[in-house]
């Protein structure tokens, strides 16, 4: 049989010289001892990064990193491996003991692959490898600059750059052939600033997406990051201790969207509900939030973090409806859990790298928009909390229980925003915390493009986004009791 | 292997020189992981591969730069050179970049046990057999455990190559295995799981598959059924596991490129008062067979034992050479990275000295309070000392632990809550680089109902 076009134009058989035929002699060597399925997972990394601190650029690197990693499935067991050497032996080698999972007649490799559907989300013009040194520079200079000039408070600047292209291929023996081209950029901006000889306070602020560095000189410039840590370290200054107690928690929107992402993404993860251990298990069609809430994960959003064209097996991301007016309507499934489950994939398999298993994973997480206006909202507080920016959060999926941090926030009085408060762990249980949202204002926004989501050891990124919510019951973490 | 990775280390040193650097230093590092699960009686997954990469950073004058890469190929590391010397190239003169002091550099004599042969020779079948054992003896454990997340084996064979243009170049292999389980616990509606963990750097220092699906269950078990008690100021007792991530924390706060920066609350603070005398934590990168040891720091300095803070009084910052040079201290030692990159500072190990009395001791003497079993969310601000976590526990009444506690959160400030600290128990082992006993803080706020 011979390759289309588009796989012979594809990144790894032009580098590495890698033909369909190949790809189906690793599969059958995979598929050796048995087992439904098997799966190649070709990855080439490359990245940059550059960093200024106390005005200096003190560090700039760079890395290449390029690996298979080789999934044999039989039943509900899964064999893996990987090589960082893509030379056929190697990989003939990783895929046999890949293949040690399974015990019985070789299986058959389905002959003749069909190249997957999938987005053009992230169109690269340029190659962020085309931008030249200089230019990067230039960002985390512009950024530290802009940080020290907001106010005379700020006294110490840490900015950093980071881009990368991952060239991916997958090949599955169920003749699935994708492969995708994913551009990655952020930058970050950390302020300290103090009055004299106060206490220093800290704000950060940082973005991108599947974005190359133009979206930094033209979208979101290093200005905008640098304002953003710097407005955050000066409001600390005058914050007070943070309540402790049972509150009305107002969140702002945008990043804010953790909220969900901890409350209800990670526990309607296919793997964990399969198993039966999330607090969301067997709950489909019941009432886990107020009828206000509608909560989705989208892979197919633009250039956002989260997006995908393909996720790391193979499949195109989708929009996947989790909560409908409140009432639970799905999980999130890989082609394993959807397997089992005699479900489909939700295009939300996802992997760290070809060193790591996929699994079930969000991709970006949001409420959709209500009827309220954001004031009026504040406005029908007489006592609370108003939390406008987060730092990380964490879940129990088996309890439900989950904290996030609150890095900016302020009490509500009277309806009114007064003052600011110190940073403050925030915590609730999954499916009861969004039974209390009585409001949902009409300013869905997506966050700025700087989330990470840990899960068993492995590490990708995420958005997350929400409009202004009101929830009725929160516990607030403070120290003023 | 063909080559030793020591050679190749020092080869890309040399390509370095002779492409214009004035100094390099190259980290090489090679390893062989393992993993078998198995969940309700069966294999799961079963994960085997090994993985290279190297990394170097040069110096041209007072510019850095750096590159990474897994070809270690001749042809890899010279396009490895040559990126980071292109990108020394951008960068900003900084008077304190440079390698180590030469008088520094060494390894540490005696032999730390970071290698031992028993976790090579362990089969597969053996590996899985362990899990299936800890699984097995935690489901059996009790009715109310009706489900697992899985146990798993997990092992690693490593070896890391350092070598720097001042002449030095050292090589040491590590190994490490472990088990773990995560079995979940059912009652009434209430679901909970917890988990038991042991690893070493030998297998025969291992805890039994028996011993760690016991406990596993066991605190499973203890958890089920929470109540979620009312806002208030008590004692709060850190069990080990989390006494290690409080002092993690604390780490933050002594690592000298947040003290140079004015970003600890322990800046300026050497030689003064700043918790109570019951407090003294070291770092100690010379203990062996433990996780955070190791003959030399990732610049090649020997590694060494630095008292952090002795009965209370801040005695030392943990420095590698930058933010020795930036402070004007000598380094302690603690320099640490992946494989490229300016050298961070990271833990050797980092305990917190055992007191005399048992655990039970401390509950005894809580009328009460809060015994913290589980931290999630942890956040502390080292710039501030700000603490706050949300926290499941076991309440303590009356001298006993009395009911299982859960969707709360606990507060304070790391200043105070040093200064608060009133007891250390005398239950430290040394499960991972950085170890704690048992800690009683007199006061810190609980926020709930």
């Amino acid at each position: 049989m011979g390759s289309p076009p588009s796989f012979l134009a594809s990144f790894f058989s032009g580098k590495f010289g890698i033909t369909e035929r190949d790809l189906e002699s690793y599969l059958s060597e995979a598929l050796s001892a048995g087992g439904e399925y098997a799966d190649l997972y070709f990855e080439y990394l490359s990245t940059s990064s550059i960093g200024i601190d106390e005005g200096i650029v003190k560090s700039a690197s760079e890395s290449v990193t390029l690996g298979v990693g080789i999934r044999v499935i039989a039943g509900e067991r899964t064999g893996y491996a990987y090589s960082d050497d893509l030379s056929p032996e190697k990989i003939r080698k990783a895929a046999r003991v890949a293949a040690l999972i399974a015990r019985g007649p070789a299986s058959i490799m389905k002959t003749g692959f069909q190249e997957a559907r999938k987005h053009n989300l992230y169109s690269m013009v340029t190659s962020p490898h085309e931008a030249s040194l200089a230019e990067r520079v230039d960002l985390v200079k512009r950024a530290d600059a802009a940080a020290r000039e907001y106010d005379g408070r700020v006294f110490q600047v840490i900015a950093s750059y980071a881009d990368s292209v991952r060239e991916v291929l997958v090949a599955s023996s169920d003749g699935r052939l994708s492969f995708d081209r994913q551009p990655m950029a952020r930058m970050g901006v950390a302020a300290l600033a103090r009055e004299t000889d106060g206490i220093p306070q800290q704000g950060y602020s940082g973005g991108g997406g599947r974005v190359t560095l133009d979206f930094f000189l033209n979208e979101k410039t290093p200005e905008h990051f640098a304002k953003e840590a710097a407005r955050q370290a000066i409001v600390q200054l005058s914050a007070v201790d943070a309540p402790a107690g049972e509150s009305i928690v107002v969140l702002g929107p945008g990043w804010p969207g953790i909220l969900l992402h901890e409350a209800v993404g990670h526990g309607l993860e296919a793997d964990f509900n399969r198993k039966g251990v999330s607090a969301f298990s067997g709950r489909i069609g019941q009432q886990v939030a107020s009828p206000l809430c509608t909560v989705i994960d989208d892979g197919t959003i633009g250039s956002r973090r989260g997006s995908l064209n393909v996720d790391d097996e193979g499949v195109p991301t989708q929009k996947n409806v989790l909560i409908e007016n409140g009432i639970l309507r799905g999980y999130l499934q890989d082609t394993l859990s959807a397997r089992l489950l005699k479900s489909s994939s939700t295009g939300s398999g996802r992997r760290e790298s070809y060193q790591h298993i996929p699994m079930p994973r969000m991709t970006n997480t949001y409420m959709l928009a209500g009827q309220s206006d954001p004031g009026d909202i504040i406005r029908s507080v007489p006592k609370g909390i108003y939390c406008a920016t987060f730092g990380g959060g964490q879940v129990d999926i088996t309890s439900g229980n989950f904290v996030f941090q609150a890095t900016e926030s302020y009490l509500i009085e009277d309806g009114k925003l007064t003052r600011p408060v110190k940073g403050a762990s925030l915590i609730g249980n999954g499916p009861e915390a969004l039974k209390y949202v009585s409001m949902v204002g009409n300013d869905l926004q997506l966050d700025e493009g700087i989330g990470v989501c840990g899960k068993e050891g492995q590490s990708v990124p995420v958005g997350v986004g929400i409009p202004t919510v009101k929830i009725d019951k929160m516990t607030v973490g403070g120290t003023s009791a | 292997m063909s080559e030793l990775l020591i050679d190749i280390a020092r080869a890309a040193v040399r390509r370095a020189l002779e492409a214009g650097a004035s100094g390099a230093e190259c980290t090489i590092s090679e390893g062989e992981e393992f993993s078998a699960s198995v969940r309700m009686r069966e294999v799961e997954n079963l994960k085997q591969a090994g993985s290279r990469g190297a990394g170097i950073r040069v110096l041209v004058g007072n510019l850095t730069g750096s590159s990474r890469t897994s070809d270690l190929s001749a042809q890899g590391i010279e396009t490895m050179v040559r990126g980071a010397m292109g990108l020394a190239r951008i960068t900003t003169p900084d008077p304190h970049a440079g390698l180590p002091d030469p008088a520094d550099l060494g390894r540490f004599p005696n032999d730390l046990r970071l290698y031992d042969d028993s976790v090579s020779r362990m089969e597969t079948e053996w590996k899985i057999a362990q899990a299936t054992r800890a699984e097995e003896v935690a489901l059996a454990a009790d009715a109310r455990i009706t489900n697992s997340e899985g146990a798993s084996f997990d092992s690693y064979l490593g070896s890391r190559a350092f070598a720097n243009s001042l002449g030095f170049a050292g090589e040491y292999r590590t190994s490490s295995c472990g088990l773990s389980v995560v079995p979940v616990a059912k009652q009434n509606g209430s679901m909970e799981r917890d988990y038991w963990q042991t690893a070493a750097r030998e297998v025969a220092r291992l805890e039994s598959p028996e011993e760690v699906g016991r406990r596993a269950a066991e605190r499973a078990l203890r958890r089920l059924n929470p109540r979620k008690v009312p806002t208030q100021k008590v004692p709060v007792i850190f069990e080990p596991r989390t006494a290690r991530m409080l002092l993690g924390d604390l780490f933050d706060a002594v690592n000298g490129g947040a003290i140079y920066r004015q970003a600890s609350f322990l800046a300026g603070k050497l030689g003064e008062k700043i918790a109570s005398d019951a407090l003294t934590i070291i770092d100690d990168a010379t203990m062996p067979g433990l996780f955070g040891s190791s003959p030399f720091d990732d610049e090649g300095v020997t590694s060494r034992r630095t008292v952090v803070i002795e009965k209370g009084v801040l005695k030392s910052y943990l420095l590698n050479t930058y933010t020795a040079r930036k402070l004007g201290l000598k380094t302690t030692a603690n320099a640490s990275r992946g494989l490229a990159g300016n050298a961070g500072v990271g833990p050797g190990n980092f305990y917190i000295e055992a007191g005399t009395r048992p655990e039970g001791d401390l509950i005894a003497g809580i009328l009460q309070g809060f015994y913290v079993t589980e931290l999630i969310g942890a956040s502390a601000n080292t710039v501030t000392g700000d603490y706050s976590s949300g926290a499941a526990g076991l309440w303590i009444e009356n001298g006993e632990l009395a009911y299982p506690v859960s969707e709360i959160t606990i507060a304070g400030n790391l200043k105070q809550m040093l200064m608060n600290l009133e007891q250390v128990a005398a239950n430290l082992e040394f499960r991972s680089s950085i170890a704690s006993p048992a800690l009683l803080i007199g006061e810190m706020t609980i926020s709930g109902q």
